[in-house]
């Protein structure tokens, strides 16, 4: 695909981390032992909405063994009428949701911990803590949550002058809807649900932390921002960020739900009150329980539109999940629903809901494929209503150089069309497809596109060239999607090096500066930025060097493949000088040699996909097979293929599972009833095929390597993508996920 | 949230003998667990549902571990034969197709290398795999306790969801399969919303024998629509004498799902499982039939 003539970036090189990994040697979380370590439990809530009476913690701190107990007294209180922001979370939330303060508020809630000399007397120790709950009703999913006479949560939220579950209202505004509407030929109107669903990482939230008697902190996590493990523990606890060093272990998944944390404050407290290091590792059934999935959504969308195909008007209204505090993900359906497309009336208005489920935490591309569900399903009905082929209605709406999105974007050179040429031209699109192959099956096709903001914000790396003339390379980021490999790509290339003799590392708090989250599809396009950065000015360095050597100017010095020569003929004759040959001479010559760069990066460009998938349906058991996926993506440049391939179909697959399969399910009691791998039906290997990534790389123009972000866009488009191919077999639409087969059944009518 | 236990107070046997095994089956009174592949127990031990004092791991002893073919035909299968070890019997599979690919259902790669089919049927889950594919075959099993030997039928011996008719210090030895006539051919099919990994919504097996077209003996296996496994004998008795005329098979399929006695819950709805025995009880009886065409 990609024309630059480029050694290392583009290429498929061997990843960092990669052979740790495949001999099972990579430290993640619950990896970690220290020398007089305790173990830590926590004591849950077995109630969904309960007041906390009193907690009577006598009986369990006199168990032998126990070491130290902690409630929500030890916690740092922030009020609930004064936000205290970290990037998009507020404490007042955070640490009502570490531990339970005034109120259980979902079954499963942390009321109280426990860290004692073995897992079993602290687990022992939890049975006795005595709480009195005052058990109150409690209320589950958004239409009930929303009535006028739900139980409701917080006696401080309001929305509209009056007490409710509502806790904010987003509002996105373009043009004028009622006039829009009115100058359309035609107007669809569909309303939506969907299910909460977890990003299901495979490796549980676990830490180890040890407290000294200097009153000094050391948190070994894996997480999504060994920074935010920093702050958020220094709010929680009341530490200084200074006292604090975050060590990033390896991270088994994330998928933005690591850009929180539950374990780490509760941990320090525990190490800090008993003076030993302490560990904690969360059990599969705590993460489907208390870590947050992403939203359910209850959604309606309206979209008018001219004989022709073009689009007037476009309204939606997404009431999303926040869990049992405020927060959910409102911005991605609110914003990214409608911007692919150029629209010149848009109302677009979201609700964040809460309810008693464990608080909702991002999911890649946040709330963005819940809107896109909605409003790419319309524009199918939209499409087959006016008798345009779907991927020419969405050509002709789509978004270009200067559209104005309703979240208030300008857009530059964005690539929306190309992804959808991408899929017209591709031959799936034009495959024949066997729509009926045997007697009770059917087959189907469709396609839908999406959109992800993309983000830049603040990186850090640092470049040093080793005595022996090799290449180290830290950032600050943990790498949850082959970033490193990646990064590595990248520092070989601009040093003109061969890529074994790059080494990346990710540094901890007190190693390298400060570093936003992984998350937000930012990191590979925000490192490589600083990396680029770093290595130039070690390139200046390094010319500099070369320069006093030979006693010319450094201006005429040129590096290239690794080596300082005379940059043309009027600078002299030298012999050139490689990188080890500068390393071993940088002592006498002026010092260690090395950079770094700390950045708050912009020129994110937003990302844009856009699908075409083929599904089986067998009409007498309702279970739907995908056969074919084709997604094609913008992300700039591949600098290492592998992990932008492995990003869309992994997004693919995530989509999958939300459109067939994956839900939480209550119990009349508010308890979550699946909370396992056998009963929470992500997809396996063998219920997918082959997803073929259709890698555009289009470069942008504000990134040194034309970088895009990648990682959230593959999620947006499958949800609808398939329920479009669902109803192109079966000639029935579905209007709420996942399309499990009794629900298929009976929409059937079986 | 979940319950603990201490690996290290449990005490860990391997008799390699049937008797030695009973003798302390016995002498643990109740507070030993038999282990076969572990595939069910390890997991409950790690959830806090079990939490044995002793373990006896019957794999070292030889009748349990054998797979032997009599003269007249039949089979008989230890109960602690892995489904990887019977899947690569030379003759098993192509005489009880059905209830080999029933048992190499179960779970993954991995899980194969140990699940059993007296695991399955001990462990008396009505989803278990095996067992309407056992039932359906007219399997035999042969238990051994204190008081001696006892036979009986696959389908007498689930009490319940979890709950066997094993007198205590039982341990099931083997399964004998009745000889096949020519003309018979079995089958299996689970219901999952997966395509593996998963637990049966609904499981029907089917075995058949036919002559000059005719079904001359048929029975059903049910599973995962009752608090036990069934035998649905209407739904045999629909299919003998039948050229399995749609009639008849329409018939049996509406045995199928009038035996079905099944729970609404989150791994199924009951309207969903009812219709789906039918549907799949049409399926085995293809497939039986294809392969009793061939025998
Ligand atoms: C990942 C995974 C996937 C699975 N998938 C499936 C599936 O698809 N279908 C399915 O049906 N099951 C499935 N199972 C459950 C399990 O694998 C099966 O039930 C298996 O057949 C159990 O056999 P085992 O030999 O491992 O039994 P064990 O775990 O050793 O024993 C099960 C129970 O039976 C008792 N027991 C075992 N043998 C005897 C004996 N000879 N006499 C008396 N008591 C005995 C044990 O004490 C225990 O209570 C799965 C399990 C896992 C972990």
């Amino acid at each position: 695909m990609n024309a630059i003539d480029n050694k290392w970036i583009g290429q498929r090189t061997i990843r960092p981390d990669g052979a740790d990994k495949v001999t099972g040697r990579a430290g993640y979380s619950a990896d970690n032992a220290m020398p007089g370590m305790i173990w830590a439990k926590i004591l849950r809530s077995p109630h969904a909405h309960a007041n906390i009476r009193g907690i009577d913690t006598a009986k369990a701190a006199a168990l032998p063994g126990v070491k130290a107990v902690v409630t929500a007294r030890d916690i740092t209180e922030f009020p609930v009428d004064t936000p205290v922001m970290l990037g998009i979370q507020d404490m007042r939330w955070m640490s009502r949701n570490v531990m339970a303060r005034e109120k259980a508020l979902f079954h499963g809630h942390p009321v109280a911990a426990v860290a004692a000399i073995s897992e079993e007397i602290a687990a022992e120790a939890c049975r006795l803590i005595e709480v009195e709950y005052e058990v109150l009703p409690h209320v589950i999913e958004i239409e009930d949550a929303i009535r006028p006479d739900a139980p409701l949560l917080h006696d401080f939220l309001r929305h509209e002058g009056k007490p409710s579950n509502i806790a904010s209202t987003m509002v996105n505004k373009l043009g004028d809807i009622e006039a829009g509407f009115a100058s359309a030929d035609v107007i669809i109107e569909r309303s939506f649900k969907t299910r909460p669903v977890h990003q299901g990482y495979i490796e549980p939230q676990a830490c180890t932390v040890s407290c000294t008697a200097d009153g000094k902190v050391t948190i070994w996590s894996s997480s999504q921002g060994q920074f935010m493990v920093r702050a958020m523990t220094a709010l929680l606890t009341g530490i200084p960020q200074s006292s604090i060093r975050a060590i990033p272990a390896e991270i088994g998944g994330g998928f933005g739900a690591k850009t929180v944390i539950y374990l780490e404050p509760i941990a320090v407290l525990l190490s800090r009150k008993s003076g030993r290091p302490v560990k904690m590792v969360m059990s599969r059934d705590e993460v489907f329980r208390a870590t947050g999935p992403t939203s359910g959504s209850m959604s309606t969308v309206k979209i008018g539109a001219k004989k022709d195909g073009t689009i007037v008007a476009a309204q939606g209204t997404f009431h999303i999940q926040a869990g049992c505090l405020p927060g959910g993900p409102v911005r991605g359906p609110v914003g990214c629903s409608f911007a692919p497309y150029e629209i010149a009336n848009v109302l677009s208005v979201g609700y964040d809901v809460v309810s008693n489920r464990s608080k909702v935490t991002a999911y890649r591309a946040p709330g963005a494929p819940l809107g896109a569900y909605a409003t790419e399903t319309v524009i199918d009905e939209l499409a087959e209503t006016l008798g345009i082929d779907p991927l020419e209605l969405r050509l002709k709406n789509s978004a270009g150089k200067g559209t104005k999105a309703a979240y208030g974007a300008v857009f530059g050179d964005v690539t929306f069309k190309e992804t959808i040429q991408a899929i017209r031209n591709h031959p799936h699109y034009a495959a024949p497809l066997d729509r009926a192959p045997a007697k009770g099956v059917r087959r189907g096709r469709g396609v839908a596109s999406g959109f992800w903001y993309n983000a830049g914000g603040e990186s850090s790396a640092q470049l040093n060239i080793t005595e022996d003339g090799n290449v180290t390379v830290t950032t600050g980021h943990p790498d949850v999607g082959g970033s490193r490999a990646s990064i590595a790509n990248v520092a070989a290339e601009l040093l003109g090096i061969d890529h074994s003799r790059v080494s990346v590392l990710i540094g901890d708090t007190s190693s390298i500066g400060f570093s936003n989250l992984t998350g937000g599809s930012r990191v590979t396009f925000a490192s490589a930025m600083v990396v680029t950065q770093s290595a130039e000015k070690v390139i200046t360095q390094l010319r500099e060097r070369a320069a006093k050597i030979w006693k010319i100017e450094p201006e005429a010095v040129a590096w290239s493949d690794g080596e300082a020569r005379p940059a043309g003929a009027n600078a002299g004759q030298f012999p050139p000088l490689t990188l080890k040959e500068l390393a071993a001479k940088a002592n006498e010559m002026g010092g260690p040699i090395g950079a770094g760069v700390q950045l708050t990066t912009t020129g994110a460009d937003p990302g844009f996909a856009t699908h075409v998938v083929d599904v089986e349906v067998d009409e007498e058991l309702g279970i739907i097979r995908v056969l074919r996926y084709t997604a094609a993506q913008d992300v700039g440049r591949a600098l290492h293929p592998d992990y932008v391939e492995g990003q869309i179909q992994g997004g693919v697959v995530q989509g999958i599972g939300w459109a067939l399969s994956e839900e939480y399910l209550y119990d009349k009691q508010g308890r979550l009833d699946n909370a396992s791998f056998l009963d929470y039906r992500m997809p396996v290997c063998s219920d997918v095929p082959m997803i073929e990534p259709v890698v555009l790389e289009l470069p942008n123009p504000k990134h040194p390597q034309g970088v895009r972000g990648a990682g959230e866009a593959p999620l947006v488009p499958p949800l609808a993508a398939i329920s479009n191919a669902v109803y192109d077999a079966l000639g029935k639409r579905f209007y709420s996920l996942p399309m499990s087969p009794p629900k298929v059944m009976e929409v059937l009518g079986g | 949230m979940t319950a603990e236990m201490t690996m290290t107070d449990i005490r860990f046997l391997a008799p390699e003998t049937l008797d030695d095994a009973i003798s302390a089956y016995a002498a643990a009174q109740g507070a030993a667990r038999i282990l076969a592949g572990g595939t069910d127990l390890l997991v409950q031990m790690r959830n806090g549902v079990a939490r044995p004092g002793v373990i006896i791991d019957i794999k070292g002893i030889g009748e349990l571990t054998d797979i032997a073919e009599g003269a007249d035909g039949s089979f008989t299968l230890g109960a602690a034969v892995s489904g990887a070890v019977l899947g690569e019997h030379p003759r098993f599979g192509t005489v009880w197709p059905g209830v080999l690919e029933a048992i190499n259902l179960i779970g993954s790669t991995q899980v194969q290398g140990r699940a059993s089919a007296g695991g399955n049927l001990c462990n008396a889950s009505p989803a278990g795999d095996s067992v309407p594919a056992m039932v359906a075959a007219g399997a035999v099993v042969t238990v051994q306790g204190p008081k001696g030997r006892r036979q009986l039928a696959v389908e007498a011996f689930p009490a319940g969801p979890g709950r066997t008719n094993l007198a205590p210090g039982e341990i099931v030895v083997s399964f004998t399969l009745p000889p096949r006539p020519p003309g018979s051919g079995d089958a299996y099919l689970r219901m999952i919303p997966r395509t593996e990994m998963d637990i049966a919504v609904v499981g029907v097996g089917v075995n058949l024998t036919l002559a000059d077209g005719v079904v001359t003996a048929a029975r059903v296996g049910l599973g995962a629509v009752a608090p036990t496994v069934l035998l649905v004998a209407d739904a045999g008795r629909a299919l003998v004498g039948s050229r399995l005329e749609d009639a008849a098979v329409d018939a049996a399929a509406a045995a199928c799902r009038a035996a079905c006695n099944p729970i609404d819950d989150k791994r199924g709805t009951i309207a969903y499982r009812v219709r789906a025995a039918g549907v799949l009880l049409r399926r085995s009886v293809a497939i039986a039939a294809e392969r009793a065409g061939r025998n």
